[in-house]
Order: structure tokens, then C-alpha cells, then sequence
């Protein structure tokens, strides 16, 4: 009898209440794959995205209440330290859950459109958007490795989830090749860390890397150059962006937005835990290389933006330039650099599925020349407006987001002394914003005979760009609210 | 000569070049799903000698969810792959150009 209860398992205790969010997605991704299974299929599209809509509601209401919970009684992690339930995790579900509701309006649209009926589309953005979640909230690397899978492989299928199109499936296994590739180099990474360390788990590591002084540093150096190297890769961060203009342009526009918005969130997010929380100690090793990281994208973004002629392949050059700018803030390694990094996300979230909402309305998938946009002006004044001003977001002109994000991108670099950094920054913004400026001068240029091309806009993208324009303006004029918001959502490691 | 854990060490990280440089160099999309696999069983390698060296079982642990996500992922590419070759038979990578780059 007492072998007995000494060999009875004892699970880690599990704190349900803050698995809610996205037990609440993958609950829903079941309940669309089972109702879509039983029911007649001409019901189908509605009900998914209200049921999807209604997922995401839900979900960020607990997300709402457990972000209060954290400020009252302080951050705690859960399920044997594995799982992070701090302000950071909690923001970024957030803005996942956001971007979860606009995609999947725009994936309604999108569906409606091209005569797809494809119930498992809306599954698939579920399980991605739970898998993004636990990535953002790991505390662990493999838990962390799990969710980024999660987020891919839904990925990889909704890219080619058009039957028709070629170049969606090109597209997708583009992504699916350099993703595979990429979670390879980020596995060896954690191998190695864990070789390091002797823990996967980061409080661990960082409490290990605290304390211990390494004779020989190599094996660490290594692990955390692969773990650079892998998630640069899923935040197309130069050198490692190659896969973004192709896979950008091939794939359906909602789902472009939400590999821009998601996906590099996401890996900044696992970024940042990584980095900034759990090898704090040996920052003077990591903050160089990604200082140079965060120039070369900068440049190789806004230089290559310049060069193409194709609206989508322009907005992935200028997704990799925006990369560049959170890096810069990631490269400060200060709790301000931090917290400019989570206002740049929150607040680029909103620009891009803005901007992808127009450019999906806007004709085909993946054949977008600049042309298509002139006369827009004219033709629809108000969306032209509402692209025109998530553009200059994007530029970063005053009265916008994208202004004040950029400002406290450099005001971190600035208060580093990382003055070079901070001159580039301002320099490449300067570059970059020449490339959205030919995108609104095309589209106020009159050109009578393109008129009659423009598609007719599905309510859905109508609602997402007045939302993303709405909230653009609203956090460049008065940005306080969020400033405060990301403030308080810097990652904190603390054993449950 | 003692086999020690370095040696397996060493075999994991060939393992992983090896793929590595197969994914860049092949053409075939499904040798190329067999250099992630070789890849990825190169970590389970390493993660198996570190377990042993650090004489803890949570590297051997991981090496299961890595199984499990490795499988999941070649789902997806056999099925992205079959996609392509049944619409044009004989594709390699060089031939996935419809999109500039």
C-alpha cells in the first residue's frame, strides 16, 4: 500500500480560469467542425463567423476580467510554471483576439466572394489564434514551441484553403518549407538551452543564468543565436525575410493580414519572453546582435519597398521594415524599450488588417499593380480616405498611432545611447514613407477608364477599416490609454 | 573508446546540417519534407545525449512532443505537396516561380 501512494501521479495543479480564453477558441473550432459535419451545407458561412465572432467576444471579456485580476493580486504562472498568466501574456491575448474578430469578418467576406464553402477555414483561425495565445503565454519552451506550431500549421492551410488558385498553394509551401525550416533552427535552440541549462522552463533558465558564471559560454551563445536565428524567421526580420514578399502575395488577403498581424506578434512575443525575461543576465551578449539585426532590416525594408510595383509585395517589405523598428525597441532591453515594443504591436495590429481589409477588397489575390488603385479617390472617397490614413499610419505621421509608436520606438533607443540606431530609425521612416505616399499619390491621380473596375466592397471590409481607422486615430490623438496599457504588460517570470 | 554523450552530440548536430543543407540544395518537394524530418530528428538526438548528460528526463519528454508536432506538420506538407504535383506533375522547387522571387 505505501508503494502505492508513492508512485500515484500527481498532476501539476492547473489554473482553469486563465486557460479560459482559449479553451474558449478551440471549444468553438469544435463545435463549427461538428455542427458543419451534421447540418446542410448552404447554412454554413453565417453561422461560422458569428460563431467564431461570438468566440472571440467571449473570450476577450475573460481575457478583460483576468487582466484586472492581474493588476489586483500581481502575476502568477500556472500548470507546473509552464504557463505564464502575467500583464504581458494577457495583452497580447488581447490583441490576438482582436485580430481573431477582424480577420474573421474579412474571411467571411473573402469566402462569400470566391464562393468557397469552407466551414474549416474559420476552425483553422480558431486553433491558430489559441495556438498564438499559448505561444505569447508560455512560459516554457516547448509549450512555446507548441503553440508556434499550432499557429503554423493552421497557417499553412488557410494559405492554400483556395481550390483554384496555384498561386496560393505555391504560396503556402513556400511557408510551409521556410516555417518548417525555421521551427528546425528555433528546436535546436531550445535543445541547446536546455543542454545550457539543464531546464526548458525560463524561470529556471533565468534563475540559473543568474547564478551561474559559465567557464565556457559557447554552448549558450549558440542556443540563443538559433533561437535569433528561428524566430526572426516567423517575424521576417532581415536577413531571414526572404519568404515574406512571395508568401504575402500569394496568399488571401485576410490571411494576409493575420500572418502580418499575428504571426510577427506572436514571435515577438516569444521574442521577448525569451530575450528580455529569461536571459536578462546576459544581455551584454544578446543586445549587440540584435542591434544589427533590427538596422539591417530597417534598411533592407524600406529600400526594397521602394523597388516593387505590386501593392501587397510593397506592404511586405514595408512589414519587415516594421519589424526592424520593434527590434530596435527590443534591442533596448529596458522595461521602456519593452513597453514601446508592445505599443508598436498593438498599434501596427490595427494598421495592417486596416490596410490588408482594403487591399483583399481590391481585386484578385495575388496580382495587385499599383494602377489598380488610381481614380480610388473618386470612385470611393471615404474607404480612400480610411486607406489614406492607415497608410500614413504606417509612415508614421503625426496624429496617427504609427507616430507615436515610432516616437517611443526611438526615445528607447535614445535613452540606450544607441544613438546610431535612433538616426537610422528616423532615417528608413523618412525612406519608407515615400513608399506609401506613391500608394495615396496613385490613388488620388484621376484616371477616368479605371473606374469601372473597381469591385464592389462586402460589408465586412467596410466595418473592419472604419474599426481599424477609428482606433488608429483615436491612439495617435490621445494615446495615453495604451501607453499605460503596455506599461503595465511587460513580461514578468514568477513561479506559480 | 568511451562512447560518451559528446559523440552523440556531435552525430545530432551533423544529422541537423545534413538536412539543413538538403532543404537548400534539393529540389524535390519531398525530399525536401524528408530534410526537415532529418532536421528535427537531429534536435530529438541532441535533446536525448543532453537528457542523459544532465541525467534528467524532461529532454527526453520533449523529444515526444517534438514526435507529435513533427507528424502533424508532415500532414500538412504531404497534403500541400499532392496538391501540387497532382495539378503539375514532376514540379520541383525551381518550378514554384509564379510569384517573383
Amino acid at each position: 500500500m505505501a508503494t502505492q501512494s508513492v508512485l500515484a501521479f500527481v498532476g501539476p495543479s492547473v489554473n482553469w480560469w486563465a486557460l479560459l480564453p482559449q479553451m474558449i477558441l478551440l471549444g468553438a473550432a469544435l463545435l463549427i467542425m461538428l455542427v458543419s459535419a451534421l447540418a446542410p451545407k448552404q447554412t454554413s458561412t453565417p453561422f461560422v463567423t458569428v460563431t467564431t465572432m461570438c468566440a472571440a467576444i467571449t473570450s476577450y471579456i475573460v481575457a478583460t476580467g483576468l487582466w484586472n485580476d492581474v493588476q489586483r493580486d500581481g502575476p502568477s504562472s500556472s500548470i507546473a510554471s509552464a504557463f505564464g498568466i502575467d500583464g504581458f501574456s494577457i495583452f497580447f491575448t488581447m490583441l490576438i483576439l482582436v485580430a481573431l474578430a477582424a480577420t474573421a469578418l474579412l474571411s467571411h467576406g473573402y469566402l462569400d466572394k470566391e464562393g468557397i464553402d469552407a466551414p474549416e477555414f474559420h476552425a483553422l483561425l480558431l486553433c491558430s489564434a489559441a495556438g498564438a495565445i499559448v505561444m505569447a503565454s508560455a512560459n516554457d519552451l516547448v509549450v512555446m514551441f507548441i503553440g508556434l506550431e499550432a499557429l503554423s500549421i493552421g497557417l499553412y492551410v488557410m494559405i492554400a484553403m483556395h481550390d483554384r488558385r496555384q498561386e496560393a498553394r505555391e504560396s503556402a509551401i513556400k511557408y510551409f518549407v521556410l516555417g518548417a525550416f525555421s521551427s528546425a533552427f528555433l528546436l535546436y535552440g531550445i535543445a541547446l538551452t536546455y543542454g545550457a541549462t539543464g531546464s526548458t522552463n525560463l524561470i529556471h533558465i533565468r534563475d540559473y543564468l543568474g547564478a551561474v558564471v559559465f567557464r565556457d559560454q559557447h554552448l549558450l551563445m549558440a542556443a540563443m543565436a538559433l533561437l535569433l536565428v528561428g524566430l526572426s524567421f516567423k517575424v521576417a526580420a532581415a536577413p531571414f525575410h526572404f519568404w515574406a514578399p512571395d508568401v504575402y502575395q500569394g496568399a488571401p488577403s485576410p490571411v494576409t493580414g493575420w500572418m502580418a498581424s499575428v504571426a510577427k506578434a506572436a514571435g515577438f512575443a516569444a521574442l521577448l519572453r525569451i530575450f528580455f525575461a529569461a536571459f536578462a543576465s546576459h544581455r551584454i551578449d544578446w543586445t549587440p546582435i540584435v542591434s544589427v539585426l533590427a538596422a539591417v532590416t530597417l534598411v533592407v525594408g524600406a529600400v526594397m519597398a521602394i523597388l516593387q510595383n505590386d501593392v501587397k509585395r510593397m506592404l511586405a517589405f514595408s512589414s519587415v521594415s516594421h519589424a526592424g523598428y520593434v527590434l530596435i525597441a527590443v534591442q533596448a532591453a529596458t522595461d521602456q524599450g519593452t513597453a514601446a515594443a508592445l505599443f508598436y504591436l498593438f498599434t501596427y495590429t490595427f494598421m495592417v488588417l486596416g490596410t490588408f481589409a482594403v487591399v483583399g477588397a481590391m481585386g484578385r489575390d495575388d496580382d495587385h499593380p499599383l494602377a489598380n488603385y488610381a481614380g480610388l479617390g473618386r470612385s470611393r472617397p471615404v474607404l480612400a480616405i480610411g486607406f489614406t490614413i492607415l497608410l500614413l499610419a504606417q509612415a508614421g505621421i503625426p496624429t496617427t498611432s504609427g507616430f507615436v509608436a515610432k516616437f517611443q520606438v526611438i526615445a528607447a533607443a535614445v535613452n540606450n545611447k544607441n544613438y546610431v540606431l535612433a538616426g537610422l530609425a528616423m532615417i528608413t521612416a523618412v525612406v519608407g514613407a515615400f513608399m506609401y505616399l506613391r500608394i495615396v499619390m496613385a490613388m488620388y491621380v484621376d484616371n477616368e477608364e479605371q473606374k469601372s473596375s473597381v469591385p464592389s466592397w462586402h460589408w465586412s471590409t467596410k466595418v473592419v477599416v472604419i474599426a481599424m481607422v477609428g482606433f488608429t486615430l483615436l491612439a495617435g490623438l490621445v494615446p495615453q490609454f495604451l501607453i499605460e496599457f503596455a506599461e503595465d504588460a511587460v513580461p514578468i517570470l514568477i513561479r506559480g | 573508446m568511451d562512447v560518451t554523450t559528446g559523440w552523440y552530440l556531435v552525430l545530432g548536430a551533423l544529422l541537423f546540417v545534413i538536412g539543413g543543407t538538403g532543404l537548400l540544395i534539393r529540389r524535390n518537394p519531398l525530399v525536401m519534407l524528408m530534410c526537415v524530418e532529418l532536421m528535427l530528428n537531429g534536435v530529438n538526438l541532441s535533446l536525448v545525449a543532453f537528457a542523459q548528460r544532465l541525467d534528467d528526463i524532461g529532454g527526453q519528454t520533449v523529444v515526444f512532443f517534438v514526435l507529435v508536432v513533427a507528424a502533424a506538420e508532415v500532414v500538412v506538407g504531404l497534403g500541400l505537396v499532392v496538391a501540387i504535383l497532382r495539378r503539375r506533375p514532376g514540379t520541383t522547387a525551381d518550378d514554384l516561380s509564379t510569384l517573383r522571387g
